[in-house]
């Protein structure tokens, strides 16, 4: 923290307001993205919810508290993120673990510690401790990273998602799972390796696709391709297709979509709110939809091709294309290209603790870009 | 490993390296965050602007179902087409849970019209829970037509609840064929772990057990869906697209429906079973395991009165005796030790011992072995110890061979292991050794017990199904074949039959095939010769090789005598007898066991002689 050298002017941006900013920590282009974002959630929220006002009031106030958890991660330089990347880690093991034995115990799955006033996930907190832990791994080490480097990394990577694996949340573990693989790609591992790991998989896939019993090999033909299951998984990606196949160049207009109110469209307010927004507001709302992704995800890379330090550069970038596929996913999924993994929509999906953590990302994605030492111009 | 040099000195120079890299890279992470956009977009404008039209049709519709459509169940027939599985159309009661307010009170109006007990509610409730609300779940099978005809009436009451016609598994063989056929039952939480549940979609019912459970795969079929337009309360209007469902395979069994029965009729009131089959394909004729039941009760939910009832039973009806009871072999397996004394060289043909009703083994003076006959046999070769039974001979026998030698001899025709057969839950039995009683019991291996092995006492146990398939491994001089019950598999869309192939599980070696000729002959003199235990069963029509046994039930004590009228019915003996014929071209073996029955030659011979005796003429029943 003493390398610190408080806010000092940015470039050209010596404005007064830009001082200002600077000196809470607020990335503007990112708070802008953010805030749009959330106009479109509420927007689209209040048609899937069925214009319930109490719906609304209930994610208004989550984006409160996330938009707080972002300020509150701003203002705490990138330095002591690198400091306590191994003890989050490590407390995130172990209170992985702890689900594990309590569910075990509860003879059910479980995904949440419950400490009497409020629910946690500890997957949740992996989510950033497990890119967090990596980059702090790897930045310890030249780039680009040796054999052992990458090996340890991986470990680091692999344990927790197995452990959210087994508890079992796909969709998380396949989040924390990129996150970790963005930090070693980018930290700059040969293309050679990428590809014998990608060779690897190719073989091996025909082998375990060998041993498994048929109905096994059925269950993964019906989770690669939903629509086989028409009663089944399949039941929503068909009808999500029809709400936003319907939708057309314009949509219907806000507020009258016909399959979140006929009770088609299952989960309307939550991992198929994308439905909705396409049905009421055509491939057109789409787009600004994805102009407003992109833009967040521009601007994350911007913020870690400008970090100063390799720790910072690895977590933003990591933190930014997790954010990609996060919504990647979800779109994918809602439009039948990818398998139901059960993701939400980020930061328009009616939920509590993964908006949190979204917002928590994003806090400090703003650390590092408002706590850079500015180097003379 | 190089530690990032704190000093600063190379920092620049690496630093540099390490931005360029990481520029590099991220800017690659861009175009990729592009072209995945853009395949999303790719996707949305063929949803969108393309198919625009056709999604529209499909949300104007005020509603859109999808139903599935069960595949037909296949048929299974006998080896004659004889019809054993056939599926009857019947009414059944399904709701909506969706479309309906409020179930608890639906449920109660429907009770006032129809009869329902508690554990269909129960179950229903149950099927609910697991799938989706807008899955249609059937709450009573089997409506009468008056009932269906009350319903119709009150229909208009029941937003969501209807009357689907299906069909439902029927066996007109019933009891007949329980073992083989086994029965269908509602598909439980249990079986969903093993299927692949898209498939089921629409289906309720899911084998259990016998050939219904071991054939589940090709007799179900693959299910159909349709894609229905309906009206708010759940009517349909228009069929808007469907993909057929693919029926279920036929079976054609191997089992001889008449020979069952004959076989049937043969056990009458005994508890036993029969299992007959061709030795030169392995394809079981007949298999029977007395008690039966009605597999019809289990098709819709078997009340728990019944089931209880046949649960309770001392008799065990549920108990398939033919592939699952084990018993002691008794002197049925003395043809196999004798056929290994002589491939051993441990003893010749026409060389014996003079048995005076008990042996002496050298290792223990004290506690002679008996021989059933007090008396003795007096002198005893190889042919008068199969066809009298003599015990003292393979005392002897078992000795010279020890239980390694013995013990290897069998497992190669299959004793101690699961014969294969395409059946749910067969037993393996079990074949001592060395071995097996180290691990098993912690013990060594006493010698004592290697000459009550020599009889087919002691630790050794078989199946019926068992028994029949190591004598006709016998009967066809060591070809050890896997017994099938399916002839053919008949497929409904091309009306092709494949047939079953005859799959050996391994060839006995042959050392010298005078000696297999020899155990056979012996084998055709029990039942022949003037002092066969089976020549009641002599005839002129065709030459018969077999051989008896009884085993304990229950053990004696050092001085006590055998007395049956004395004993109650369940410790009495079993009583065993394996055969094959033509004993010179063998077409049939078969094993019988009845339990408690007493003497094989007087109780399991007449038995089994029927049955060959109606598959030889191929007398009608």
């Amino acid at each position: 923290m003493t390398q610190y050298a408080g806010p000092v002017p940015m470039g050209n941006a010596d404005t007064h307001r830009g001082r200002l900013l600077r000196r809470l920590h607020i990335d503007l282009p990112l708070f802008v993205g953010l805030m749009f974002l959330s106009g479109i959630s509420l927007l689209v929220l209040y048609s899937a919810g069925e214009q319930n006002p109490e719906l609304i009031l209930r994610q208004t106030t989550r984006l409160g508290i996330g938009f707080g958890v972002a300020f509150v991660l701003a203002q705490i330089p990138p330095r002591s993120f690198q400091h306590w990347a191994p003890w989050l880690y490590g407390l995130g093991l172990l209170l992985l673990v702890a689900v594990l034995v309590l569910g075990e115990i509860g003879k059910g799955a479980q995904r949440w510690l419950n400490f009497g006033l409020f629910r946690f996930q500890p997957s949740e907190l992996m989510k950033i401790a497990v890119p967090m832990m990596a980059a702090q791994y790897l930045a310890t080490y030249h780039l680009p990273p040796r054999p052992r480097a990458i090996g340890i990394a991986s470990i680091l990577i692999v344990v927790p998602v197995l452990l959210i694996v087994k508890q079992p949340d796909l969709g998380t573990s396949l989040l924390i799972a990129t996150a970790g693989a963005f930090v070693l790609l980018l930290s700059g591992i040969t293309k050679r390796l990428i590809f014998s790991v990608l060779g690897l998989i190719a073989i091996a896939t025909p082998v375990i696709w060998h041993l498994m019993h048929d109905y096994q090999r059925q269950r993964v033909l019906t989770f690669l391709n939903p629509e086989s299951d028409p009663l089944g998984a399949g039941y929503h990606i068909i009808q999500s297709k029809i709400a936003i196949g319907s939708g057309g160049w314009f949509g219907k207009g806000w507020l009258n979509g016909t399959q979140a109110y006929l009770d088609f469209l299952p989960e309307s307010s939550t991992d198929f709110i994308f439905a909705v927004l396409g049905e009421e507001f055509g491939l057109t709302g789409i787009l600004v939809l994805l102009v407003g992704y992109l833009f967040i995800v521009w601007r994350g890379m911007v913020i870690a091709i400008q970090a100063q330090d390799c720790f910072s550069r690895l977590l933003a970038g990591s933190l930014t294309l997790t954010f990609f596929i996060y919504f990647f996913v979800n779109i994918g999924m809602v439009t039948g290209l990818l398998p139901v993994v059960g993701l939400p929509l980020p930061l328009i999906s009616y939920g509590g603790s993964s908006m949190v953590t979204l917002m928590a990302a994003f806090g400090i994605l703003m650390s590092i870009q408002t706590h850079r030492k500015l180097v003379a111009s | 490993m190089k530690y990032r040099d704190k000093s600063g000195k190379n920092e620049a120079i690496h630093g540099y390296r390490d931005t360029r890299i990481f520029t590099n890279r991220a800017i690659l992470a861009l175009v990729f965050v592009l072209l995945l956009t853009l395949v999303l977009v790719a996707r949305l404008v063929y949803l969108q602007v393309l198919s625009h039209e056709h999604f529209t049709t499909l949300s104007q519709k005020n509603r859109v179902t999808i139903y599935p459509v069960p595949p037909t169940r296949g048929l299974i027939y006998d080896r004659n087409g004889v019809v054993l599985a056939e599926n009857i159309p019947t009414f059944r009661l399904e709701l909506i849970p969706e479309r309906i307010k409020d179930i608890d009170a639906t449920i109660s109006e429907l009770r006032k019209l129809l009869p329902i007990d508690n554990a269909a509610i129960e179950r229903f409730h149950k099927e609910r829970k697991r799938r989706r609300s807008f899955n249609s779940i059937p709450l009573r099978f089997q409506l009468s037509d008056e009932e269906v005809a009350v319903f119709a009436v009150n229909r208009y009451r029941f937003p969501g609840v209807d009357i689907k016609a299906g069909l439902t598994r029927h066996y007109p063989a019933g009891s007949l064929m329980a073992h083989v056929v086994g029965y269908v039952g509602r598909i439980s939480e249990a079986d969903l772990q093993t299927i692949n549940s898209a498939n089921y979609r629409g289906s309720t019912h899911i084998g259990k057990t016998g050939i219904e459970r071991s054939y589940e795969a090709s007799l179900h079929g693959t299910v159909g869906y349709q894609q229905v337009e309906t009206d708010v309360l759940g009517r349909k209007l228009r069929i808007l697209d469907q993909t057929a469902p693919v029926p279920g395979q036929n079976l054609h069994l191997s089992i001889d429906a008449n020979l069952q029965q004959i076989a049937v009729d043969a056990l009458g009131e005994e508890n036993g079973a029969v299992v007959a089959l061709d030795p030169r394909n392995g394809e079981v004729l007949a298999l029977v395991s007395l008690p039966g039941y009605d597999p019809n009760l289990f098709v819709s939910g078997i009340k728990s009165k019944d089931y209880s009832k046949l649960r309770d039973s001392p008799d065990r009806p549920l108990f398939n005796r033919a592939i699952r009871g084990q018993y002691p072999p008794g002197s049925t397996i003395k043809p196999f030790i004798g056929l290994a004394g002589l491939e051993l060289g441990k003893i010749e043909e026409n060389s014996g011992l003079f048995c005076r009703g008990a042996y002496v083994p050298e290792f223990q003076s004290k506690r002679p072995y008996r021989d059933w006959k007090r008396s003795g046999h007096g002198y005893t070769d190889l042919e008068k110890s199969i066809v009298e039974s003599c015990d003292v001979y393979y005392y002897e026998l078992a000795y010279r061979l020890g239980i390694d030698q013995m013990s290897d001899f069998l497992e190669k025709f299959g004793f101690g292991s699961k014969t294969g057969i395409d059946l749910p839950g067969e037993a393996a039995g079990l074949l001592p050794s060395r071995e097996w009683k180290r691990r098993n019991r912690q013990q060594p291996w006493y010698p004592g017990e290697t000459l009550i092995t020599g009889i087919g006492q002691g630790y050794t146990l078989t199946t019926p199904l068992q028994l029949a398939v190591t004598t006709a491994t016998l009967a066809i001089n060591g070809k050890h074949l896997q017994p099938t019950l399916i002839h053919n598999i008949e497929y409904p869309d091309t009306g092709l039959r494949e047939h079953q192939k005859i799959r050996i599980v391994n060839n006995v070696p042959v050392v010298d095939p005078y000696n297999w000729s020899a155990i056979k002959h012996a084998m055709f003199q029990v039942v022949h010769g003037q002092h066969g235990t089976a020549r009641r069963i002599a005839n002129s029509d065709y030459r018969i090789a077999g051989k008896t046994g009884t085993s304990q039930v229950f053990g004696l004590k050092k001085d006590e005598t055998y007395d049956a009228e004395k004993l109650a019915k369940k410790l009495r003996d079993h009583a065993l007898f394996v055969a094959f014929a033509p004993a010179e071209d063998p077409r049939i073996a078969i094993a019988v066991i009845v339990e408690n029955g007493g003497s094989g030659g007087a109780i399991a011979s007449p038995i089994a002689s029927k049955v060959i005796s109606a598959f030889m003429t191929g007398e009608k029943k």
